[in-house]
């Protein structure tokens, strides 16, 4: 049925699409990322920095403000295509419903491993933090961040045409996303050395939720595209 | 039943007008039968446990809920699979009856299991593995009843429906593990939610009893349930029907006034 080329063709054509978007309109820069690092200065102001506690939940805090900016940007990234009747114009493009996912949870994964990467120097400077461990820490955040990406896809997508968007989606999301928040927070405790237990397993563990995500939403993604 | 069915074949209107048929009624006899042995023997006949004392009576009550919440979220996640490969209402109604009978059960779960670890720990809410599993899936089946409540289309809405049962369910057992091995750092598991194997006579036979009597609760509540929903949807395809017909009658007159 598909007349373009194959489902990595769609979804390089759909995260190209998606990123240049997010490089003209710079919501993530100029909306998301000041509210991420936002939230960093509103945990120091809830948390007393002198008290030492900004620092031994370095990575609690560091997630639960990933979260937060993740469903702001798939709120972003998921309105865009329901404006204007969108939905209904991919559907009828021909493009594969698993190619369009895919293209849209790696805009995503993107997107927000640039925010990661500068929330880490904001946590450095603003928390004190030392980092240690650089690969589990790099493969965490890889895994924990397609597991954002690819759960948050198929919510963003049914939230994305209801008018009570706004509320409904960190409602579903944020549930879902609890073991991704448990697994990343102590996987980085643990190479920030706060913890004696193997950080692979918690990694193993974020890699088993992406894959199961990204398979689900492969095959979610047409009737969630023809009828939701 | 047998009459209804001769008499709804012959006139012509067949929708049911209750929920109950001679089913039910056995259905909710025995399971008002089994709740009473249940009571009798879990609050009186009983003894103490050996370890946990009086509150065993407590997981009297909450293993049934658990588990009826359990087999309710199930019927949830093969209703949504079946609807999204068959597209009929059934399997919409079954799955979203299910889901809404699964929250009661699983908020009653979580209730007793707080009042129990108030008598055990001294406090409501401990981080033990099970309630955080617990608390964290009572939301995300919160949320599925959210989108059910979203007025649409029917098919829009219960595709929406099945594909958050469905993605819900497989987040079970991967919230399982990680809440597992987040307290298995930590602590111990407890014995709330395990049916002791060196229970005596009369223990066993009210945990049995009160198992059996939260199934058929959840079964008769779960028919109930459904059938209510079956019937909104032909009052609203009822009502939707009544006003084309006022607004036809209200667009000539004479027609309604001749026959």
């Amino acid at each position: 049925m598909s007349q373009s080329g194959g489902v990595l063709s769609d979804a390089v054509l759909v995260a190209r699409k998606d990123l240049l978007l997010e490089r003209r309109a710079k919501i993530g820069i100029g909306q998301v990322l000041p509210f991420a690092i936002l939230v960093l200065l509103l945990f120091a102001f809830a948390l007393d920095p002198d008290r030492g506690i900004l620092k031994l939940a370095t990575p609690g805090l560091f997630w639960v403000t990933v979260l937060f900016s993740a469903v702001l940007t798939l709120q972003r990234s998921f309105a865009l295509e329901a404006e204007d009747g969108i939905l209904e114009a991919l559907r009828l493009s021909g493009m594969s419903p698993a190619g369009i996912y895919l293209g849209k949870v790696t805009a995503l994964t993107i997107e927000l491993l640039l925010l990661e990467a500068v929330l880490v120097l904001g946590v450095a400077v603003l928390y004190d933090t030392k980092f240690l461990g650089i690969p589990l820490l790099f493969a965490i955040a890889l895994l924990a961040t397609l597991g954002i990406a690819g759960a948050g896809a198929v919510y963003g997508a049914l939230a994305a045409r209801l008018r009570s968007r706004e509320t409904l989606l960190p409602l579903l999301l944020l549930p879902l996303l609890a073991p991704v928040l448990i697994a990343a927070t102590r996987g980085c405790e643990v190479s920030l050395e706060r913890e004696a237990m193997s950080g692979w397993s918690w990694a193993a563990l974020l890699g088993i939720f992406a894959l199961v995500y990204l398979t689900l939403g492969s095959f979610l993604f047409r009737p969630l595209l023809e009828d939701a | 039943m047998t009459t209804t069915k001769i008499q709804s074949a012959s006139t012509v209107s067949p929708a049911p007008t209750g929920t109950g048929s001679r089913g039910t009624k056995v259905l909710g006899g025995f399971a008002l039968v089994f709740l009473v042995i249940a009571v009798v023997y879990g609050l009186f006949i009983s003894p103490p446990d050996a370890q946990l004392g009086n509150t065993i009576r407590i997981i009297y009550m909450h293993v049934p809920t658990v588990m009826a919440a359990y087999l309710a979220f199930i019927i949830t996640a093969v209703s949504s699979g079946m609807y999204l490969w068959k597209r009929t209402e059934f399997w919409d109604l079954l799955g979203s009856s299910a889901a809404e009978i699964g929250v009661l059960f699983f908020a009653v779960t979580i209730v007793d299991g707080a009042l129990w670890g108030k008598v055990t720990w001294g406090v409501f809410w401990r981080w033990e593995p099970r309630l955080t599993t617990s608390a964290v899936l009572l939301i995300m089946y919160i949320g599925y009843l959210a989108v059910r409540a979203i007025p649409a289309d029917p098919r829009t809405r219960a595709t929406r429906c099945a594909i958050i049962g469905i993605v819900a369910i497989v987040n079970v057992p991967i919230v399982h593990k990680a809440v597992d091995w987040w307290r298995g750092l930590h602590q111990g598991k407890t014995v709330l939610g395990t049916i002791d194997p060196e229970m005596g006579g009369t223990q066993l036979f009210a945990m049995y009893s009160s198992l059996i009597a939260g199934l058929l609760v959840c079964v008769w509540l779960l028919i109930h349930r459904f059938r209510a929903g079956f019937l909104a949807e032909r009052a609203s395809d009822l009502g939707l029907d009544q006003a084309l017909e006022e607004r036809r009658l209200e667009s000539s007159p004479a027609t309604g006034e001749d026959a």
